[in-house]
């Protein structure tokens, strides 16, 4: 889940009845399944809780290239390295849409980025852990981009017609990544004892990382209920976690792999994994600043924008001085 | 039929040189292409980037591929990447130069791509089939790549006052490193000859050409033809090239043998 405890103003959920005709006849449209677009009116807490969650979803694709990217020049072959250039020209690409559907709702991208690197606005914690081995950029195609589809599957379905529609074209790259982590570690783990051995340590080091994606617990949240009723939001943290482990640990297994949990085991009575706590002391010092990478990536997201900003300003002088020099020629044409 | 046509009377050393040179500078400037990755001034030049790294490193794979079968060794585009030494690599000197800031990676990548595009073009024609197929797919790449290149160094040399400095900063950095494209030596003249390649100096005018003509709209003054760097084309590298290959080469150096 690329968007993580999103606020949402709402001190709590109102019902139909308490709403005045215009917010009603909104509440019921979406109610009834149908996109909100961009023109039409919607509540102040719908407009800036999209802003915050599509723009934390933005800014996650785009500090999640700097995890990646940091193997980009080690792959271990031509394929590899081919690969994994196209995931992250891709995850670009889904920022590039994410923050073009966050500016119908009267957004700058400048604006937002500005937000990112001031820390207002923030970015999913996993792109906070640092990536250590080869096996590594596989273990984030398959867990991490695993998670991340759990969550935008059904984001396809949200109520904001150009949320809704970036998502479907991201669900269909998303799901190559995760085809193609997998492929990797399946490569490894055939492969020599260290190889192996290497696949292991990344599972070990992005299990936890990859269930604190989903959130804590937000069964008694306002926000979770709130984005629910706005259709922002379809299925609880816990939920979607428990979908994850589902699916997951059979792949796990198939790869020869332990996952890192004592406490996981099958219930067949509930049909699916039982597991143990992650560490939400962990994620909440991540969220707050304090993971292992958390002032690198943010460092490295300003450095670029700063060390830009002369590159900007000179195509913007150039298109200005061009947009000058067609208006003195239409003038001496006339 | 392609194995067939590279059996014929050619100088197989000459073709493999060849081979090599074209491979390693895609190679070469892919990889420093990709270090920008996640780093550039604007979302679209993340995209853009890797894009151009894409396709070079994807010409790498024909071009080398192309080169394991002249060998005749048994040896994978790959072993040719990640196994061999920097003596071994035959990339011209201009391509490994480090990326400095985004103004010098464009026009580095203006100044290769102006030759790159010409080379492919003459190369089309290639009496080699295979080499004049791997062109024809490549040519289209590097087309859009030097459009691109192109006007970015118009834009900027033409901009503030900033941007043209650093244009042309990075424009006299380089301009030393690009006589090595034009140069030629019994490789070349023994496939020039076989109709394989275009005269290296044959490029010269056109290259002139594109690149005066983008210096003078981005108000940028052409360097002066002083000095002029070589060695790549014969193995002798810049201190450069062996950073590049620790890094590169590393976990096919550290995990001998390993399948990825």
């Amino acid at each position: 889940m690329y968007a993580q405890m999103v606020k949402t103003d709402a001190a709590r959920v109102r019902s139909l009845d308490e709403m005045d005709p215009v917010e009603r006849a909104f509440q019921e449209r979406v109610d009834a399944g149908q996109k909100i677009e961009p023109k039409e009116w919607m509540p102040e807490g719908y407009r800036k809780t999209l802003v915050r969650q599509i723009s934390q979803h933005a800014h996650s694709e785009i500090v999640g290239q700097l995890p990646e990217g940091n193997w980009i020049s080690r792959a271990p072959t031509l394929e590899r390295k081919a690969i994994l250039l196209a995931k992250v020209q891709d995850e670009a690409g889904h920022g590039l849409y994410l923050y073009c559907a966050a500016e119908t709702l009267g957004i700058s991208r400048d604006q937002m980025y500005e937000q990112l690197h001031s820390g207002k606005a923030k970015y999913s914690s996993i792109f906070n852990y640092p990536t250590l081995t080869w096996a590594d950029i596989g273990a984030i195609g398959w867990l991490v981009d695993g998670a991340a589809i759990m969550n935008q599957v059904p984001l396809q379905r949200c109520s904001y017609g150009p949320y809704a529609r970036a998502m479907v074209r991201i669900c269909k790259e998303e799901s190559f990544h995760q085809r193609q982590g997998y492929d990797a570690l399946m490569c490894m783990v055939k492969g020599t004892p260290a190889q192996k051995a290497m696949v292991q340590d990344a599972l070990n080091r992005w299990w936890w990382p990859s269930l604190m994606m989903f959130g804590p617990s937000d069964d008694a949240s306002v926000h979770s209920a709130q984005s629910m009723a706005w259709k922002i939001k379809q299925n609880s943290n816990d939920e979607l976690r428990q979908k994850f482990v589902d699916q997951t640990v059979p792949q796990a297994k198939y790869l020869g792999l332990t996952v890192p949990d004592p406490d996981l085991k099958w219930n067949e009575e509930k049909g699916g994994h039982d597991f143990g706590e992650p560490d939400w002391e962990e994620f909440f010092n991540v969220i707050a600043g304090n993971g292992p990478c958390n002032a690198e990536r943010l460092e490295a997201r300003k450095k670029a924008w700063n060390d830009g900003a002369w590159f900007r300003d000179g195509l913007t002088a150039h298109a200005e001085k061009a947009a000058d020099r067609r208006a003195a020629a239409k003038i001496a044409a006339e | 039929m392609a194995t067939a046509a590279l059996e014929t009377a050619v100088d197989q050393a000459a073709l493999l040189e060849f081979l090599l040179r074209i491979g390693d500078n895609a190679l070469i400037l892919g990889h420093r292409v990709s270090e920008w990755c996640g780093h550039s001034p604007a979302l679209e030049e993340d995209i853009a980037l890797a894009n151009t790294a894409l396709d070079l490193i994807g010409q790498t794979q024909l071009w080398l591929g192309l080169a394991g079968e002249v060998e005749g060794k048994g040896r994978s585009a790959d072993d040719l990447a990640y196994l061999r030494d920097g003596y071994d690599f035959r990339n011209i000197l201009l391509v490994e130069r480090p990326n400095g800031d985004f103004g010098k990676t464009l026009m580095r990548q203006f100044l290769f791509d102006a030759w790159h595009y010409l080379l492919l073009k003459a190369l089309k024609g290639s009496t080699e089939t295979r080499i004049a197929e791997i062109a024809e797919k490549a040519f289209k790449e590097v087309s859009y790549h030097l459009d691109r290149s192109r006007d970015l160094v118009i834009r900027l040399g033409d901009g503030t006052a900033e941007s043209h400095r650093r244009m042309q900063e990075a424009l006299d950095d380089l301009w030393p490193y690009t006589g090595e494209m034009f140069a030629a030596d019994a490789v070349d003249a023994a496939l020039v000859e076989a109709g394989i390649i275009p005269e290296p100096q044959s490029l010269k005018a056109g290259w002139d050409e594109i690149v005066a003509e983008a210096l003078a709209e981005g108000t940028l003054k052409k360097s002066a033809d002083g000095y002029m760097h070589k060695g790549g084309r014969r193995g002798v590298h810049t201190e450069h090239l062996g950073f590049i290959l620790s890094e590169m080469q590393f976990l096919q150096r550290a995990y001998p043998g390993a399948t990825w």
